[in-house]
């Protein structure tokens, strides 16, 4: 019913995953059954707030997730058919990088104080491929290149702090694309940036995910950024995803009253002199989950049901699926 | 547009600013790189001036580095710059001692960007909102203290009856809200948000945008709005100021600024924003700035812009332009102001 086209296997298929945390004061479930594919050549956002589950459903497809405290309670997450969670330690270490690579939010954490960003790239070619010094640092250059670093062979050789944020970001980049890998996260990529840099960092994302057929998983908060870089978004709240489809398509008519609420509360040209119309109150307790929908306590159109039980994601329309029961409503009046 | 001049020369005319900065130079030493280096500095503000009236918001945007939170610390006089003055009222607030300088301080208030980090874990709420009263005894009568905290709670919206609880408690924007309760508590003249929404999730921050607007209605209140969120700067800001590298380079109404910039930076920067950019009926080309700001220890010479300018030529770098009117309150700091059409760099 929700595949007509089957054709293409996935690239990225993650299935009923879950995620714990064990806290102090009691278990936190940070992923509550999450559902995902990603095709190859394909752009996903994933949008959230803190606390919803986009950054640990990142790590945890990375495998980078500290267990303890975490534990992936069910799921699988297929990486061209092949199950990241059932792996051994050394496949993983084989697929990181070669197959499926991440770009953090802080760059310059990211980075290795004490040793020369060519030789932090050139390490994946010597780890992975069994290139030589030389031969590593070339592509390291290259890399560097392909990023845009101006004077890349004279800069080889230098340090994380003698680059600006931009260009360390770039470093990063070049660092996750330099095995090819068919899967790309980027957790945040740009929030740390200052807008004029954000453009340059979004543009070269695009760029090589296009040149490349790269499947691209964009991890953010920010609504805007989604829209301008994604093909497909998936909302997160809570730990679940509530709502997702075509980007374009969703965001202008979102049929969940958590999308509806943080696409209206932009403080748009119109708004000007206006009280926004904000979402009252804030994200559930992740100790505490409420027993039905996440998002009720919230919602103005909540009622009985949705406190009692928990909507699951549902067709809307063509290739949308939204988790609410009242989601004929919300896109009627979008 | 002609309409919102008109209506806005009157208030400008009938009131003078009630803070105002002229002049002023906020620059740090730095440490020297080898022992008998050359001395550098800083220079977060180079020459800014600036006026905000009474009852408006004046906004702030621009990069990191460009001294936004530098001036933040200046305006309240956390900080004594360099050189320059800094007037509240008409009066130099660095000269004054004493009374006159506690009565300074309860006008001026500041809003931090991480609210946990500005409140102390280890006081209750009723401690940290008792707190500005015992150092200005005589704001509120001691009798009258607990009810006056009582009514900041509900002017922020948070329960009253949550007096005893810890910041940790609270959620991000209730911290926030507390931050701006005890902000608000000496009846200042004057706040001064330096990034106070920017640590607040997305569907938090309306929330406090809004509760920020309606107490500057009730309450008659002074803002100084520094934001990177462009979209929230304009929402808020009756006049804006567009900052690089220590010095203001544009000011003029928030429709002046953002609907017709003149100096090519202001039109980038806001060109680099997706969410500007994605407004319907807009029709924004994005701007591609080459590399990153340059650093303020060694700001380029000429106009600092040049460096990134799209439309810079040969003599922006030898010369720098003033600070020139380009319409009526309208002010740009570039020799060739005016719109610039998309560039393919």
């Amino acid at each position: 019913m929700n595949k007509p086209h089957e054709a293409a296997p996935s690239l990225l298929e993650i299935k009923d995953l879950r995620v714990e945390f064990a806290t102090r004061q009691g278990v936190a479930t940070a992923i509550n059954g999450v559902n995902l594919s990603l095709q190859r050549g394909r752009s996903l956002g994933i949008l959230g707030e803190s606390g919803s589950g986009k950054s640990v459903t990142a790590r945890t497809i990375m495998g980078l997730l500290d267990t303890p405290p975490a534990r992936v309670t069910h799921g699988q997450i297929l990486l061209n058919g092949e199950d990241l969670l059932a792996v051994n330690a050394k496949r993983r270490r084989s697929l990181n990088g070669a197959s499926v690579a991440m770009v953090f939010q802080d760059a310059l954490s990211a980075l290795n104080p004490v040793h020369p960003v060519g030789r932090q790239i050139g390490e994946l070619y010597r780890v992975h491929r069994g290139y030589s010094r030389a031969a590593a640092k070339r592509a390291a250059i290259e890399m560097m290149d392909r990023v845009r670093i101006p004077a890349a062979a004279k800069r080889v050789n230098d340090y994380p702090h003698q680059f600006s944020g931009g260009m360390r970001q770039r470093i990063v980049i070049a660092m996750a694309l330099a095995l090819d890998p068919e899967l790309l996260i980027a957790d945040e990529p740009t929030t740390a940036l200052d807008v004029t840099v954000q453009a340059q960092i979004l543009e070269l994302l695009k760029e090589q995910q296009s040149e490349n057929n790269m499947g691209l998983i964009l991890i953010t908060h920010d609504i805007s950024v989604v829209r301008e870089v994604t093909d497909e978004v998936a909302v997160m709240y809570a730990g679940r995803i509530i709502e997702r489809g075509p980007t374009a398509e969703l965001l202008a008519h979102p049929a969940h009253p958590y999308t509806r609420g943080l696409a209206a509360s932009i403080a748009s040209e119109e708004l000007k002199g206006q009280q926004l119309p904000a979402i009252p109150g804030s994200p559930p307790d992740l100790l505490r989950l409420p027993q039905g929908c996440s998002f009720a306590a919230r919602c103005p159109l909540a009622d009985q049901a949705c406190t009692a039980t928990i909507p699951v994601l549902q067709p809307v329309a063509l290739q949308r699926d939204t988790a609410c029961f009242k989601s004929e409503e919300v896109l009627v009046h979008a | 547009m002609l309409n919102t001049q008109l209506e806005q020369q009157p208030k400008d005319s009938v009131q003078g600013p009630l803070m105002e900065i002229r002049g002023v130079k906020m620059h740090y030493p730095v440490a020297r790189a080898m022992p008998f280096g050359p001395r550098k500095t800083v220079k977060a503000l180079d020459g800014v001036d600036l006026e905000i009236r009474q009852g408006e918001t004046l906004g702030i945007i621009g990069e990191s580095g460009c001294g936004k939170s530098t001036l933040a610390r200046v305006l309240s006089g956390l900080e004594k710059p360099t050189e320059g003055q800094v007037l509240f009222e008409g009066q130099d607030i660095n000269t004054l001692h004493g009374a006159e300088r506690a009565q300074m301080r309860r006008n001026i208030q500041l809003i931090f960007q991480d609210p946990y980090a500005s409140l102390n874990p280890r006081m209750t709420i009723e401690q940290i909102l008792m707190e500005p009263f015992e150092i200005h005894p005589d704001a509120v009568p001691r009798s009258g203290r607990r009810a006056k905290i009582a009514e900041l709670m509900a002017l922020v919206g948070l329960n009253p009856d949550h007096l005893e609880r810890y910041p940790h408690n609270f959620s991000g924007g209730q911290q926030q809200r507390i931050g701006i309760a005890r902000g608000i508590a000496l009846n200042p003249k004057v706040l001064i948000c330096d990034e106070a929404v920017s640590a607040l999730d997305v569907s938090v921050r309306a929330q406090v945008v809004n509760l920020l607007a309606s107490l500057q209605q009730e309450l008659g209140l002074s803002y100084v709005f520094i934001a990177h969120d462009l979209q929230i700067v304009r929402h808020i800001s009756d006049t804006v100021a567009a900052m690089y590298l220590g010095r203001v380079i544009e000011t003029g109404t928030y429709d002046q600024v953002y609907d017709r910039s003149a100096h090519p930076y202001t039109q980038a920067l806001l060109s680099a924003a997706p969410e500007l950019r994605q407004e319907p009926g807009k029709s924004r080309q994005l701007i591609m700035l080459q590399g990153d700001p340059p650093s303020p220890i060694d700001p380029p010479s000429g106009c600092r812009f040049h460096t990134r300018c799209p439309v810079a030529r040969p003599s922006c770098a030898t010369a720098e332009p003033g600070l020139d009117p380009v319409g009526e309150g309208h002010a740009a700091r570039c020799f060739f102001p005016g719109p610039i059409g998309p560039t393919n760099n």
